[in-house]
């Protein structure tokens, strides 16, 4: 709980400002807490009188084990015979941290056919790869590629554990942090090495993107996150890396799955593509209806790009969940992103803030959109978009 | 078939603003809710009881005033209504939850089907379902967007990935998260909502659920907040100004640029 030192209290006020849950209040001239409390330890760095502190987040010193578990690992996703582009960023990020703590920096390949895809890991970035293939791998099932990763952990102890923020990272990595007894940060867009003890520090919105929260694993390990695709930046492969590949065989028994894959379907391309187009073309809830969409799909068209909405429009049900960007749909990050009637609701900039360049027409001029464009067209977009539309073909055709 | 349903009560995130003077979250007006992709975990477990049988209990762990979702849910459909509720739960992350979920739901009983919303609207994680499943040891499947067949025994079901969906079959018990496209949740029905009026819910409190006490709350979370702000936006802009042909014209000239 938050222990409130009455003595030290000065009645200043700056727990109440700062608390991003409206948990704590001076009263009579003495900081009370309320069940709001989420115990997030926010106001203590506030508190310049050092009254407040959260009981049992002392702290303590090095506990047993922990210089046991040592370098990190970056979950190689693989799915239907390629590998997630997400590795690929995850291994530029995870380069850095372990240039900067002095360890080997270590992918995680588990396949039912491994091919060149180890010598690929190394050439973004790892010093090894732990393989192990085996046809129990073939479809994923959160089992058998939780199992694997489990023991592998058990075996080689790394001290963190990175994976994509995918349906398939968020599926089975939780898995792996419970059997591990374990920490797991969901969805980071910012990995840091504490400088003090080498910690790693997991930064993740939090409340639909309202705040952010840093997030710290002190006393178990591995330290394991989820990190949302787009947010990393991969190294350029080079082939001429060497590193160690380093195969790994998972008794049978661990890689039996009570859940058994029986088809797949794919979904069509245009839905896909969203996260690996260009130019994305995005609609909310000012298009007023499907209808709206139209223009925005013949927009996309032309500038060959693809199709996304806010998660008002998907609500409203003129356009499919697939198109939703934001904090519960994808997150992009093209090169132009055109957001037209999106008033930028928190939620959906965390999806798209680190496009390239941000276009946004809107006829409110003080829509939060506009404090994350790059250009900003305060009008509305039934009359702008099809000119758009228009000008376009003209400056093609002449 | 007895099924059981977690749910959270969460603040209405869509409500949720930054106030840009203080830089602190604005809370007026914001209601408590009902996660919302709990209420189609609980919709599908109404509709499989409608057609296979058996019970739907809602489950929530929260402050004593998380009562409220769960007489919603029942007025939704549900049968019985457990509250997990103690201050020395209080700080748990979602290791520390999932202990005390399945020392719960080991103490009432256990269930034939866990069904759980994808992720809270507050947290975001989706940890808590795949987790309480490895504690319970039972299979699980995430992002379910379509029950194909259900039966005593063993479920087909369709899973929502990056590419597109498979098509699971599984052995009972197991647990599923669910998506939104799985269904349209009703609405309360009178009938229900006097139910939930009357209902006796079940509270458990640290005490009930024979748990070790160093496995939850603060003390069983193995992560920590160590800082919450505020999110930086970028901020520098221009804004094309002129008639609307105009801004057409430059907005079309700056696109050729890159496209």
């Amino acid at each position: 709980m938050l222990l409130i030192d009455i003595d030290a209290c000065i009645g200043c006020g700056l727990c109440e400002e700062n608390c991003a849950f409206d948990a704590i209040h001076v009263v009579n001239g003495i900081a009370e807490v309320n069940e709001n409390c989420t115990l997030c330890g926010g106001c203590v760095d506030y508190c310049e009188a050092g009254a407040l502190k959260i009981e049992g987040k002392e702290e303590c010193g090095e506990k047993d084990g922990l210089a046991a578990w040592s370098g990190i690992w970056v979950y190689a996703e693989y799915r239907h015979g390629r590998i997630a582009p997400v590795t690929y960023e995850l291994l530029g990020a995870g380069r850095k941290l372990a240039d900067q703590k002095k360890v080997p920096l270590s992918a995680v390949l588990l396949t039912d056919k491994a091919g060149g895809m180890p010598a690929q890991l190394i050439s973004y970035g790892a010093d090894q790869v732990y393989v192990v293939e085996d046809h129990a791998l073939a479809q994923f099932t959160d089992e058998a590629y939780g199992n694997a990763l489990e023991d592998l952990a058990r075996q080689y102890k790394p001290e963190v554990i990175l994976a994509g923020a995918t349906a398939i990272g968020r599926s089975f990595i939780p898995r792996v942090a419970t059997s591990l007894k374990t920490g797991l940060t969901a969805d980071c867009t910012q990995l840091d090495i504490q400088q003090e003890d080498g910690a790693l520090l997991q930064t993740r919105p939090a409340f639909g993107g309202n705040i952010m929260a840093t997030i710290a694993c002190p006393n178990t390990r591995p330290q394991m996150a989820t990190v949302r695709p787009l947010v990393m930046k991969a190294n350029a492969p080079d082939p001429a890396r060497k590193g160690d590949v380093i195969h790994y065989t998972i008794s049978p028994d661990r890689l039996a799955s009570r859940v058994k894959v029986r088809n797949f379907v794919a979904l069509e391309g245009d839905q896909v593509n969203l996260n690996e187009a260009d130019i994305v073309v995005s609609g909310g809830r000012g298009l007023e209806s499907e209808k709206g969409f139209q223009m925005i799909a013949e927009l996309a068209h032309l500038l060959d790009g693809a199709v996304a909405a806010s998660r008002a429009a998907v609500d409203s049900g003129w356009i499919p969940y697939p198109h939703q960007v934001g904090q519960t749909g994808k997150t992009v990050s093209p090169k132009v992103y055109i957001a037209c009637g999106i008033s930028g609701a928190i939620q959906h900039l965390v999806g798209m803030q680190s496009s390239d360049t941000i276009i946004a027409i809107n006829r409110d001029p003080h829509a939060p959109i506009f404090n994350v464009a790059t250009y900003g067209v305060v009008g509305d977009v039934f009359e702008i978009v099809p000119k758009l539309i228009d000008k376009i073909k003209q400056v093609r055709s002449s | 078939m007895k099924i059981i349903v977690c749910v959270k009560q969460v603040p209405d995130a869509k409500d949720v603003r930054l106030d840009p003077k203080t830089n602190t979250l604005s809370r007026e007006g914001v209601q408590s809710i009902i996660n919302p992709y709990d209420r189609h975990a609980l919709e599908e477990a109404v509709r499989l009881k409608e057609k296979v049988g058996g019970t739907v209990t809602v489950l929530t762990m929260g402050p004593p005033q998380a009562a409220e979702i769960l007489r919603e849910s029942v007025s939704c459909g549900a049968d019985e209504a457990v509250l997990v509720s103690d201050r020395a739960f209080a700080g748990a992350d979602t290791l520390a939850t999932t202990y005390t979920l399945s020392q719960a739901i080991k103490k009432i009983g256990g269930a034939d089907l866990i069904l759980c919303g994808k992720q809270a609207i507050d947290g975001d994680t989706a940890q808590v379902g795949p987790g309480l499943a490895v504690r319970m040891d039972i299979p699980y499947v995430t992002c379910v967007r379509r029950i194909v067949e259900a039966n005593d025994k063993a479920f087909v079901v369709e899973r929502l990935m990056d590419d597109g969906y498979d098509e699971v079959e599984v052995t009972l018990p197991a647990l599923f998260t669910v998506v939104k496209e799985i269904n349209e949740p009703r609405l309360p029905s009178l009938k229900g909502k006097m139910r939930a009026k009357k209902l006796a819910i079940t509270t458990l409190s640290a005490g009930d659920l024979d748990a070790d006490t160093a496995q939850l709350g603060l003390k069983g979370s193995p992560t920590w907040v160590v800082k919450v702000f505020a999110p930086q936006l970028k901020g520098e802009r221009t804004m094309i100004e002129g008639t609307v042909q105009e801004q057409v014209d430059q907005l079309a000239e700056k696109l050729m640029e890159w496209c």
